[in-house]
């Protein structure tokens, strides 16, 4: 039997059928597939996490190594010691699984005057205090977003960034060791100014032995990307600023 | 008897050199200049394509008595859609990690216009086996053109090889970088991926004279 595949008719029957089919493999496929993305993405979360208080499984001379994933639930119960959310009016309260809240959303609904969560972490390593802040700003093409981990005196411990789609071999070295590694021991306050930590060129240091100059060597050819990531702490300081004062007073 | 015919072996090997997508026919240029500042996305780029187009070729042609005419770059698309998102979520499931390295980039294969070419040119008008070739070739020509251009964009731009430093270390001054050699930033920035993809044209061309089009 011929069809007419040029009728009006077929042609939409047709795109009516393949639209059903396509969304039901397409769905069921989601769905089935759902509960390991998450667990992925729980996963990264953790390991990104510890990573930026130092508890990562790196080498002298090697790349970024994550705690592994098979390990790195028991690991993170075992560092991260208690989870809050900082809400609009500075109060902090306790947060269970308080890492799984977005952040984009929450800096959303805080500029929108909504109520808002934000969340921080405390960890302890070998009797030290972090304390871990989210953050998330924009690089040059989309989102970039990491983690900061201070000391008791507001001294960074380390930090881990990562990005959504920075120009390889330029941006997107945010996420390599010599960047990252740069930060660790930095200031980020002067007296009560939350000032951040400056992503700058020609800054006559770029082997950073100077940590009390509130900057870090930029990446050549990523000027953008770096302004955003100098921004993100920035801002994230400024977030946090309500939460971070009562830590050093102590 | 041979597992292929000498017209089926055609199929795959004429994508890979005579009739490159990419030197040849000039398609797919968009995605070689966004992702080959790196061997390791140009490597999985081209796996991901490989699948994509080998599939949907079937699928294609399969469908191709019963696609009506009028509507069939819209389904040619939905093909493609559907199948990119299955390796998206495929990946992110199974290999976490490659997928925040591919990003962006896995969704950018529905607009490799190789894919729509190889769809409306080949599986449409033949059977589900030699469409099934056709989309492997081409999608190899394409891999390799992508793999040959990442190699050079990477070693020359920043000195390494999927990430692992073969020329010495830029910052301490070891290997080549002791005797004055610098990595060349241009490689990086996507311009540079023209040049070379020009010179593997130039190259092809010079030595085989037939691919040169009358001026």
């Amino acid at each position: 039997m011929a069809i007419n595949t040029d009728k009006n008719v077929y042609t939409v029957v047709f795109a009516s059928i393949m639209v059903v089919v396509v969304g039901a493999i397409l769905a069921s496929f989601a769905s089935g597939l759902r509960p390991r993305i998450d667990e992925n993405e729980r996963f990264a979360k953790q390991q990104n996490i510890l990573y930026a208080m130092g508890v990562h499984e790196n080498t002298e001379d090697s790349g970024v190594n994550f705690i592994p994933t098979d390990r790195v639930e028991n690991e993170f119960a075992n560092y991260i010691k208690e989870q809050y959310v900082l809400n609009n009016n500075g109060d902090v309260e306790q947060y269970e699984e308080a890492y799984l809240l977005d952040l984009k959303k929450q800096i959303a609904a805080l500029k929108k005057g909504e109520e808002a969560k934000l969340p921080f972490f405390i960890g302890e390593k070998d009797g030290k205090k972090s304390y871990i802040l989210p953050m998330y700003g924009k690089g040059l093409w989309d989102a970039i977003w990491g983690f900061m981990a201070l000391d008791e005196n507001l001294v960074v411990q380390g930090v881990y960034f990562d990005h959504k789609g920075e120009t390889p071999g330029l941006g997107a070295n945010i996420k390599l060791r010599y960047f990252m590694d740069d930060f660790s021991g930095e200031y980020v306050v002067d007296g009560n100014q939350f000032k951040g930590i400056a992503v700058a060129k020609g800054n006559n240091d770029p082997l950073n032995e100077n940590k009390e100059d509130y900057e870090v060597d930029a990446l050549a050819g990523a000027t953008i990307t770096g302004n955003g990531v100098a921004a993100m702490i920035k801002e994230s300081l400024n977030l946090y600023k309500p939460y971070l004062q009562t830590v050093r007073i102590n | 008897m041979a597992l292929l015919s000498k017209k089926d072996t055609n199929l795959i090997l004429d994508p890979l050199a005579d009739n490159n997508p990419i030197t040849i026919q000039v398609l797919g240029i968009c995605s070689a200049l966004a992702i080959t500042a790196e061997l390791q996305a140009s490597v999985v780029m081209a796996i991901s394509v490989i699948f994509v187009m080998g599939v949907g070729n079937v699928v294609i042609s399969l469908l191709r008595n019963v696609i009506p005419s009028k509507i069939r770059i819209i389904v040619q698309l939905v093909v493609v859609a559907t199948l990119v998102i299955m390796v998206d979520q495929v990946l992110k499931a199974f290999a976490y990690e490659l997928s925040k390295t591919l990003g962006a980039f896995v969704g950018l294969i529905i607009t490799n216009c190789i894919i729509m070419g190889r769809f409306e040119a080949f599986a449409l008008g033949n059977g589900p086996w030699r469409s099934f070739l056709d989309g492997i070739g081409n999608a190899l020509g394409y891999g390799v053109i992508l793999v040959i251009v990442g190699f050079f964009r990477e070693l020359l731009g920043t000195g390494t090889l999927f990430g692992i430093p073969v020329l010495g270390d830029p910052i301490a001054k070891t290997g080549l970088y002791s005797i004055g050699y610098e990595n060349n930033g241009f490689m990086i920035i996507p311009p540079a991926a023209l040049i070379v993809v020009g010179i593997l044209i130039w190259i092809q061309r010079s030595r085989n004279k037939a691919l040169i089009e009358e001026a």
